[in-house]
C-alpha cells in the first residue's frame, strides 16, 4: 500500500515502557512512535505483551518505567483523561456496553467533548438542548460512516459480531481522536468482513486519524500497514515496512519456531495452540 | 359463558348467614365485601369472553390473546371466589355456615375455569410436537401472541385513553387502601391474576406505548389522579397510610438512580432519609432538639438535602473505590454506623446532639403562608385532615423527584451512569471519569432521600434512631428500599413507585400474618426472581436483556420498536 510516508509530526510517541506484574516482566523496555496519517501494525506471538502495551499506553496499567506521550504531552496514568488527551482504543474482547442501543453506545463516545453537567440537564436550558442535538448528529454521523446507521435503535448485544466490532470503532471514533488504537479488530472474521474492516480503517485515516492497530491476521496488517513492529516476550524484535518485516527471519523464528529436524505435525501444531491460546487468557 | 352470568349472579345471593365476617356478605340482592371481587371478576372475564368471540366493539380489549386472557380473569376469580368461601367457613368454622349462594359462587366458577379451557388456544398447538402432558397443555393455553399494530386514533381519544388509565388505577389504589385483611387478600388474587390477563391480552402494551408516547401527559395525568386521592377519603386513616407509601415510594425512586441507573449496590439508603429527617428535625423548633432555632421550612428542607448531600459525599469518596459486592457490604456497615451514631450522641457517649435512643419528639407541624398543616381544612366540600395536608405536600416533592429522575436519565450524565453500570473499564476507556460520575450519582441519591426525610420528620412527629434499620418489617428500611427497586424494575420510574406501594400495603394489611411476614416476603422475592427477574415494571433495556435471543440468528418479527415498554 502507501510506502512509508514520514510526516513531520508524531502523534504517539512510547519511550522505553516497562510493565513488570511481580517477577514477570510482560513488556520490557519498548520503543514505538506513530506519526500523524500512519498506519502503523504491532505484531507479535500470543502472550507477547501486546494488549499489554496497548493499557500501558491507554492509562489502565500504570508502567513500571519509561513514559508515553501525545503530541508532545506526557499522558496521565487515568485512562479517562487519555481519552480526553485524544487516544481512543476498543478492546480485543468486545467490550460494548452491551445493554444500551447502539446509538447510546456512540453517544457515550461523546463524553469527553460534551460539557452538559447535572444541572442543565435537570433544568434543560437551551445549551443542554443544543448539546444533545449536536451529540446526536455526529453520533449518527459516525454510524453512517460504519454502516450501522440503520441500526440505531437496537441493543448492542444484539448486533451480529462483525458489526459489534465496527460499533465498538464508532465509539472509539466518537471521542474525536487523534490516534485510535485497535486491539486485534478482525479476530473471529470472516474474509469479506476483514476486508470491510480493512476499508473502515482506511477510511479513518484518511479523515486524520492516525492508527495503531494489533492484530494476527498477516494479510491484513501486511496490506494495511506503512510500518509494522514486532514484539516477541515483550521486547520489540524489529520494526521495518511490511516487507522488511516479512522477510525477517528472526520473525519467522519467532512465530513457528526455529526449525528442528523434521516437519512439525498437525498433533505438535494443535498443541502449541492450546498453549498459545492458555498464555493468551493469562494476558488478559 | 353460562358459567360467567352465574358467578355474576351469585354475587348477588347471600353467601353466609351471619354478619360476623367482615364485609356483611349476607344480604341477598346486592353484592357486598368480597362478592364484589367476584363480580368485578366475572364482568371482566365475560368481557374478555365476548371479545374473544369478536363481538363487535370489544375487539379493542383483546389486541393480543383472548383466551389466554379470558383464562387468566377465569383463574382470577376462581381464586378469589374459592379463597372467599373457604375463609368464611375458616373463619365461621364449618361449611355449614354457607348459604346456597356460596356453593352457587363455587361451582359457577369452577365451571367457569373449565370452560374457559375448553376454548382453543390463542396459539394453536404444534401439530408435529403436540405438548405432552396436562401441565404442558394448561401452559400452552397461556401463552399469548404478540399485540399487532395499534389502530390510529385521534390523538385526542389517545391522551384520552391514558387519562382512562391514570383512573383506573387511582381506583384499583383506592380499594386496595380501603380494603380489609381479608378483603385485602381477595384484591390481591384478583388483581394480580387481572394485570396477568391484561398482559396477555396486549392491553398493558397498548397503554405502555401510549403513556411512552405521551410521556408528559401521561406524568401530569398521574400526578392528578394522585392528588384527587385525598378528596375520596371522607377520614385520615388511609391518607396517613397514604402519605407513608408516597415518602417510601418516593425515597425508593432516589435509590434507583442509585441502583437502577448507576448500577451500585447500597445497602445503607435508608441513612440518608434519616440524615435529612434528622436534620429536620433539629432545625425546625422541636422542643427537645439540642439546636434551638426554627428554620422556615424551605430552609429546612434546603438544610436537609444540603446535610444529606455533604454525608453522601462523606461516605461515597472512600466507599466508592470498591465495587460490587464490596460496595453493598460497605454501604451496609455505613448505613448501621448511622442508627448506631445517632443512638449515642446523647450526650454520654457523644456530645448531645440527637437524644440518643429517645429521638426527637415534637417536632411541629408546618405552617406556610398561613395554613396549619396540622389541622383539618375544607376545600371545595371536601375535608382534608392532617395527613392529607402531607400527602399533598409530599405529592409535589414526589413529582420534583420524579422530574429529576426522568431528565438526568435521558442527559449525558444519565447515560455515563448506565455506561458504568454496564462495563466500568468500559466506560472509562471512553473518557468517562467513573468515580466523579458514581459520587455524583451517590450524592444525589443522598439529595433526594433528605428531601423526603425533611417531610418524613414533619409527617411522624419527630424522629426516632430505630426507624431507619437495615432490615425491619416496617418499611421504610434499607432492604424494603432496595426490595421495592428490585420488585417494581430497576432503572425505570413507575416501577419503585409500584413496587414501595405495594411493599407498604402488603405488610400493612396483613398484620395477622405479622410473624411469617418476613418469610412469605423472602418467598414471594424468589419466585418474583424466578419468574420475572426485570421486574414488575420492565425497562425497555432490561426487558430485551431478559427476552430477546443474544444474537439475532433468525430474523424477529417486525423489527424491535415495538417492545418499548419502559414507563
Amino acid at each position: 500500500m502507501t510506502s512509508d510516508t514520514i510526516t513531520s509530526t508524531t502523534v504517539l510517541d512510547a519511550r522505553g515502557v516497562t510493565m513488570r506484574f511481580g517477577g514477570l516482566t510482560a513488556v520490557g523496555g519498548v520503543d514505538l512512535t506513530v506519526n500523524e496519517g500512519e498506519i502503523v501494525g504491532l505484531i507479535g506471538p500470543n502472550g507477547a505483551g501486546k494488549t499489554t502495551f496497548f493499557n500501558c499506553l491507554t492509562g489502565l496499567y500504570i508502567p513500571s518505567e519509561g513514559q508515553v506521550s501525545y503530541k508532545g504531552k506526557v499522558l496521565p496514568h487515568r485512562s479517562h483523561l487519555v481519552t480526553q488527551a485524544g487516544v481512543a482504543r476498543t478492546f480485543q474482547n468486545i467490550r460494548l456496553f452491551a445493554n444500551m442501543t447502539v446509538l447510546e453506545n456512540v453517544l457515550v463516545g461523546r463524553h469527553t467533548r460534551t460539557k452538559e453537567g447535572l444541572w442543565s440537564a435537570l433544568l434543560r436550558t437551551p445549551g443542554f438542548k443544543k448539546a444533545e442535538r449536536a451529540s446526536e448528529e455526529r453520533a449518527m454521523e459516525l454510524l453512517e460512516f460504519t454502516g450501522l446507521a440503520a441500526k440505531r435503535d437496537t441493543l448492542a448485544r444484539n448486533l451480529p459480531y462483525g458489526e459489534q466490532r465496527k460499533l465498538e470503532i464508532a465509539r472509539a471514533l466518537a471521542s474525536d481522536p487523534g490516534l485510535l488504537l485497535l486491539d486485534e479488530p478482525t479476530a473471529g472474521m470472516n474474509p469479506q468482513e476483514t476486508r470491510a474492516t480493512q476499508d473502515l480503517v482506511f477510511a479513518v485515516r484518511d479523515q486524520g486519524t492516525a492508527v495503531l492497530v494489533i492484530e494476527h491476521d498477516m494479510r491484513f496488517i501486511f496490506n494495511l500497514c506503512d510500518r509494522v513492529a514486532v514484539l516477541v516476550q515483550g521486547e520489540k524484535l524489529v520494526e521495518g515496512t511490511p516487507a522488511q518485516v516479512q522477510s525477517d527471519e528472526r520473525v519467522v523464528a519467532a512465530y513457528l519456531g526455529t526449525p528442528f529436524e523434521g516437519a512439525p505435525g498437525a498433533d505438535e501444531a494443535a498443541e502449541v495452540a492450546q498453549a498459545e491460546q492458555r498464555t493468551e487468557g493469562d494476558d488478559q | 359463558m353460562g358459567a360467567a352470568v352465574a358467578t355474576f349472579a351469585s354475587t348477588f345471593l347471600a353467601w353466609t348467614w351471619t354478619d360476623e365476617f367482615p364485609g356483611n356478605l349476607t344480604v341477598t340482592g346486592y353484592p357486598g365485601g368480597l362478592q364484589v371481587l367476584t363480580l368485578v371478576g366475572s364482568v371482566l372475564t365475560l368481557l374478555f369472553l365476548l371479545a374473544g368471540l369478536g363481538v363487535r366493539g370489544l375487539r379493542w380489549l383483546t389486541p393480543g390473546g383472548s383466551t389466554s386472557s379470558a383464562l387468566m380473569l377465569a383463574l382470577g376469580t376462581f381464586a378469589t371466589t374459592w379463597y372467599t368461601v373457604a375463609a368464611i367457613a375458616w373463619q365461621l368454622g364449618g361449611l355449614a355456615n354457607l348459604e346456597p349462594g356460596g356453593f352457587v359462587a363455587a361451582v359457577a366458577s369452577l365451571l367457569l375455569v373449565l370452560s374457559v379451557l375448553g376454548l382453543p388456544a390463542d396459539m394453536p398447538f404444534d401439530e408435529e410436537h403436540p405438548p405432552a402432558g396436562v401441565l404442558a397443555r394448561f401452559r400452552h393455553v397461556l401463552k399469548a401472541p404478540e399485540p399487532g399494530p395499534a389502530m390510529v386514533l385521534p390523538s385526542w381519544a389517545e391522551v384520552l385513553l391514558v387519562c382512562a388509565a391514570c383512573g383506573v388505577g387511582l381506583t384499583v389504589f383506592t380499594y386496595g387502601i380501603g380494603a380489609e385483611a381479608e378483603g385485602f387478600v381477595g384484591f390481591l388474587i384478583l388483581t394480580g391474576f387481572a394485570a396477568a390477563g391484561a398482559y396477555r391480552a396486549g392491553l398493558m402494551r397498548r397503554v405502555s406505548s401510549l403513556t411512552h408516547k405521551y410521556r408528559n401527559v401521561a406524568l401530569t395525568a398521574a400526578f392528578f389522579s394522585a392528588a384527587l386521592f385525598p378528596f375520596t377519603q371522607d377520614s385520615d386513616a388511609y391518607t396517613s397510610v397514604a402519605v407513608s407509601i408516597l415518602i417510601f415510594a418516593t425515597v425508593a425512586v432516589g435509590l434507583n438512580v442509585v441502583v437502577g441507573l448507576a448500577g451500585l449496590l447500597d445497602l445503607g439508603y435508608v441513612a440518608f432519609l434519616g440524615v435529612g429527617a434528622y436534620t429536620a428535625a433539629l432545625v425546625s423548633g422541636a422542643p427537645t432538639a439540642a439546636l434551638g432555632v426554627q428554620f422556615p421550612f424551605w430552609a429546612a428542607v434546603l438544610t436537609g438535602a444540603v446535610v444529606s448531600m455533604i454525608f453522601g459525599v462523606i461516605i461515597g469518596a472512600p466507599t466508592l473505590r470498591v465495587r460490587g459486592d464490596y460496595l453493598a457490604i460497605v454501604t451496609l456497615g455505613f448505613g448501621e454506623i448511622f442508627r448506631i451514631g445517632m443512638q449515642n450522641l446523647d450526650g454520654q457517649s457523644g456530645p448531645d446532639l440527637t437524644n440518643g435512643p429517645n429521638g426527637i419528639p415534637g417536632v411541629p407541624d408546618l405552617k406556610m403562608f398561613g395554613f396549619d398543616f396540622g389541622e383539618s381544612h375544607t376545600i371545595l366540600g371536601f375535608e382534608l385532615g392532617r395527613f392529607a395536608n402531607y400527602y399533598l405536600l409530599m405529592l409535589l416533592f414526589t413529582a420534583v423527584i420524579v422530574m429529576v429522575f426522568r431528565r438526568s436519565d435521558s442527559s449525558r450524565i444519565g447515560r455515563a451512569w448506565v455506561a458504568i453500570r454496564e462495563d466500568e473499564t468500559a466506560a472509562s476507556a471512553m473518557g468517562i471519569n467513573a468515580f466523579r460520575l458514581k459520587l455524583l450519582a451517590f450524592a444525589l441519591g443522598a439529595t433526594l432521600a433528605g428531601v423526603a426525610g425533611t417531610v418524613l420528620a414533619h409527617v411522624e412527629y419527630g424522629v426516632h434512631p430505630d426507624g431507619y434499620k437495615f432490615v425491619h418489617a416496617v418499611p421504610p428500611n434499607s432492604a424494603f428500599l432496595l426490595a421495592a427497586v428490585i420488585l417494581g424494575g430497576m432503572g425505570t420510574l413507575s416501577g419503585p413507585l409500584i413496587g414501595a406501594a405495594l411493599l407498604y400495603l402488603i405488610p400493612n394489611k396483613l398484620q395477622f400474618m405479622a410473624d411469617y411476614q418476613l418469610l412469605l416476603f423472602g418467598i414471594a422475592l424468589v419466585l418474583l426472581m424466578r419468574f420475572r427477574p426485570e421486574g414488575l415494571v420492565a425497562d425497555r433495556r432490561k426487558q430485551m436483556e431478559f427476552k430477546e435471543p443474544d444474537q439475532v440468528d433468525a430474523p424477529t418479527h417486525g423489527g424491535g420498536l415495538d417492545t418499548k415498554t419502559g414507563v
